[in-house]
C-alpha cells in the first residue's frame, strides 16, 4: 500500500492517492495536501468546501458532485474552479481526506 | 386484490411486468404499467445509426405487444409519486393507489443542463445519438460531410451505457475509412473521467485500442459551456477545444417526476439500497435499472441482472420476509471495437474489468477485454435476444451474479 509522509506521520492511502483512513485527517494535513496540489494557501472559501464536503460525507457515506457542491456549498461553479483547479470534486475530496467520489463508472 | 405499480415501461419495468405476471395469481393481484408514450425503443442499436448499420424504424416496436395480457398499460405521464399515501398522480390527472411500486423511469439527456449547447446549431453541428431523432439527424450529417474534426464530449458523469462514446469512435474510424477519407477526418474524445474509461486495467486497454485507431483523448475536461459561434467547448478551467462537428454526451438525468416527488439526488436518481434494490426509507417500494443511484452502469444488462434480484426479493417481501438476494453490481457490456470486431466487458460494485475468457455454454467463449470476431456476433445477435427472451422476462445462460471464471487476475 502507499504512504505518505507529514509532519512526521505515515499515513495509508489509497488506490487514487487519497487517504485510506479518513480518522488521520486534521486541518495541518488538509494544508499539506493542498500544498501537493499547487494550492499553497487554503483560504475561508476553501474550508467552507472542505467542510461542506465532509459533512456530506459523513452522513451519505459519498462525497458531493460539483452539480451538488454548486447548489449547496454557496460557491459557484466557476469559483470552484478558481479554488481547486482542474476538478474540485476530486481535488477538494482528496484534500478533505476523503475517497474519490464515486459518481461514475 | 392488490395493486403492483410499474412506473416506466423501459427494459427494466417490462422484464419484471412480465415476470411477476407470470408468477403471481392473477385473480388477487393487479399489475399496471405506466409509460409516456407508446414505442419501446431497443437503446443499444441507437448507437448503430449514425453510421447507417441500423436504421430507427428497424429499432422500436409497440409496448404492448412486450407486455402479458393481465397487465394493465396506461400511457400516461407521471405527475408525483406521494409514498406517503401510496398514490401515484399521473400526469392525465388520474391518481393510482400501489400497494407496492416498482420505480423503472429510467435516465435520460439534458442538453439544456449545459450552457451554449442546446442552441439553434442543435442538429446542424451538434449532435447526440441518445435519442431517436438524434440518432438520425447525426446519420444525414455525416453521410454530406467532407470530414475536419469531430470532437466527441462526454459532459459529466454518469452516463447510460458507458462504452457507448468509444463504440461511437471506433465505427467512426471505420466508417470513415471505408469511405476513403479516413485521413481527412480527426477523431477526439473528450472526457471528465481520468482516461479512456473508469477503471485502471479497463482504462488502460481501451485507451491503448483508441491510439492504435489515431482516436485523440483529452481526459480531465470539465465542460463548462459551448461556443457555437466559434465552434468550441470550453471547460470550467477555461481550457477550449476547438470543433467542426460535436458529438455531445450530454447531462443524463432522471425523471422529472422524481424531483417533483423529491425522491432523488441532484441528478434525479432515487437513493436505492446496493443490495436489496429496495427504495433507501420509503416503504414498499422497489428501484430499478437507469432510475438507481447505483455505483454501477447505467445499462440493459444491469436492468436485467437487477430484475432477477428484484424478483426475489419482491416475492419474499410480499410474503412479510426479509429480502433474501443480493445484487453484486453486475455489469456486462458488448464493446463494438469496429471492422466487425468487438470486445465484451464483464464487472461488478467490486471487480473491474479484466482481460480473459468468458464462457457462455453453446455460444462462448467471447474475449474479455479484447477484440475478437465472436464478439461483434454476439452484440448483433443479442438484439434478437433482447426482443424474444430478455424483456419476455425469460432464463437466459448469464447468471445474475458475477462470476470470476476464465477472468485473468
Amino acid at each position: 500500500m502507499e504512504t505518505l509522509t507529514i509532519a512526521g506521520k505515515t499515513l495509508a492511502l489509497d488506490a487514487d492517492g487519497n487517504l485510506a483512513n479518513r480518522n488521520d485527517w486534521n486541518e495541518e494535513i488538509a494544508r499539506e495536501l493542498a500544498a501537493q496540489e499547487g494550492i499553497p494557501e487554503l483560504t475561508p472559501q476553501h474550508w467552507a468546501v472542505i467542510n461542506f464536503m465532509r459533512s456530506v460525507f459523513e452522513k451519505e457515506g459519498d462525497a458531493p458532485s460539483i452539480r451538488r457542491l454548486t447548489k449547496e456549498s454557496g460557491v459557484d461553479t466557476k469559483t470552484l474552479y478558481q479554488l481547486f483547479p482542474k476538478g474540485p470534486a476530486k481535488r477538494a475530496a482528496r484534500i478533505a481526506g476523503l475517497p474519490k467520489p464515486k459518481g461514475c463508472i | 386484490m392488490r395493486n403492483i405499480l410499474i412506473l416506466g415501461g423501459g427494459t427494466a419495468g417490462t422484464i419484471m411486468a412480465n415476470k411477476l405476471a407470470a408468477a403471481l395469481d392473477d385473480k388477487e393481484w393487479r399489475i399496471t404499467i405506466v409509460d409516456g408514450t407508446e414505442e419501446h425503443y431497443y437503446q443499444p442499436g441507437f448507437l448503430f445509426v449514425p453510421f447507417g448499420i441500423y436504421r430507427m424504424r428497424d429499432l422500436v416496436k409497440p409496448r404492448r405487444q412486450y407486455l402479458p395480457g393481465n397487465v394493465r398499460f396506461i400511457p400516461s405521464g407521471i405527475d408525483i409519486i406521494d409514498p406517503g399515501t401510496k398514490t401515484v398522480k399521473l400526469t392525465n390527472g388520474t391518481p393510482l393507489k400501489y400497494d407496492y411500486l416498482i420505480i423503472a423511469t429510467g435516465a435520460n439527456i439534458h442538453p439544456e443542463q449545459t450552457e451554449g449547447l442546446l442552441d439553434e446549431e442543435w442538429g446542424r453541428s451538434k449532435f447526440d445519438f441518445y435519442t431517436p431523432q438524434g440518432a438520425e439527424r447525426l446519420s444525414q450529417f455525416l453521410k454530406g460531410w467532407q470530414g475536419g474534426r469531430l470532437v466527441l464530449s462526454i459532459t459529466e458523469m454518469p452516463i447510460k451505457c458507458p462504452v457507448a462514446p468509444l463504440e461511437f469512435l471506433f465505427l467512426a474510424d471505420e466508417y470513415f475509412t471505408r469511405r476513403g477519407m479516413r485521413d481527412k477526418v480527426e477523431l477526439h474524445l473528450i472526457t471528465p473521467l481520468s482516461g479512456a474509461f473508469t477503471k485502471p486495467t479497463s482504462s488502460r486497454v481501451l485507451g491503448e485500442f483508441l491510439e492504435r485507431k489515431g482516436i485523440r483523448v483529452t481526459p480531465d475536461f470539465d465542460l463548462g459551456r459551448v461556443d457555437s459561434k466559434e465552434k468550441k467547448i470550453v471547460a470550467w478551467d477555461d481550457t477550449e477545444v476547438n470543433y467542426d462537428v460535436l458529438v455531445s454526451i450530454p447531462t443524463n438525468m432522471g425523471d422529472a417526476a422524481i424531483a417533483r416527488s423529491g425522491l432523488g439526488n441532484d441528478l434525479n436518481f432515487v437513493a436505492t439500497h446496493r443490495e436489496t434494490l429496495m427504495a433507501e426509507g420509503l416503504e414498499d417500494v422497489f428501484v430499478i435499472g437507469d432510475a438507481t443511484n447505483l455505483p454501477t452502469s447505467k445499462a440493459g444488462s444491469v436492468a436485467h441482472f437487477e430484475s432477477e434480484i428484484l424478483f426475489q426479493n419482491f416475492l419474499e417481501h410480499i410474503d412479510g420476509r426479509p429480502p433474501i438476494a443480493h445484487f453484486d453490481g453486475h455489469s456486462n457490456c458488448f464493446i463494438e471495437s469496429g471492422f466487425d470486431k468487438g470486445m465484451l466487458i464483464d464487472f461488478n460494485y467490486d471487480t473491474e474489468p479484466l482481460p480473459g475468457e468468458f464462457p457462455l455454454p453453446g455460444v462462448g467463449p467471447f474475449t474479455l477485454l479484447g477484440e475478437s470476431r465472436v464478439n461483434h456476433y454476439g452484440k448483433l445477435m443479442f438484439r434478437w435476444v433482447y426482443w424474444n427472451l430478455l424483456l419476455r422476462g425469460m432464463e437466459l445462460p448469464i447468471e445474475a451474479e458475477m462470476s470470476m471464471a476464465g477472468k485473468r487476475v
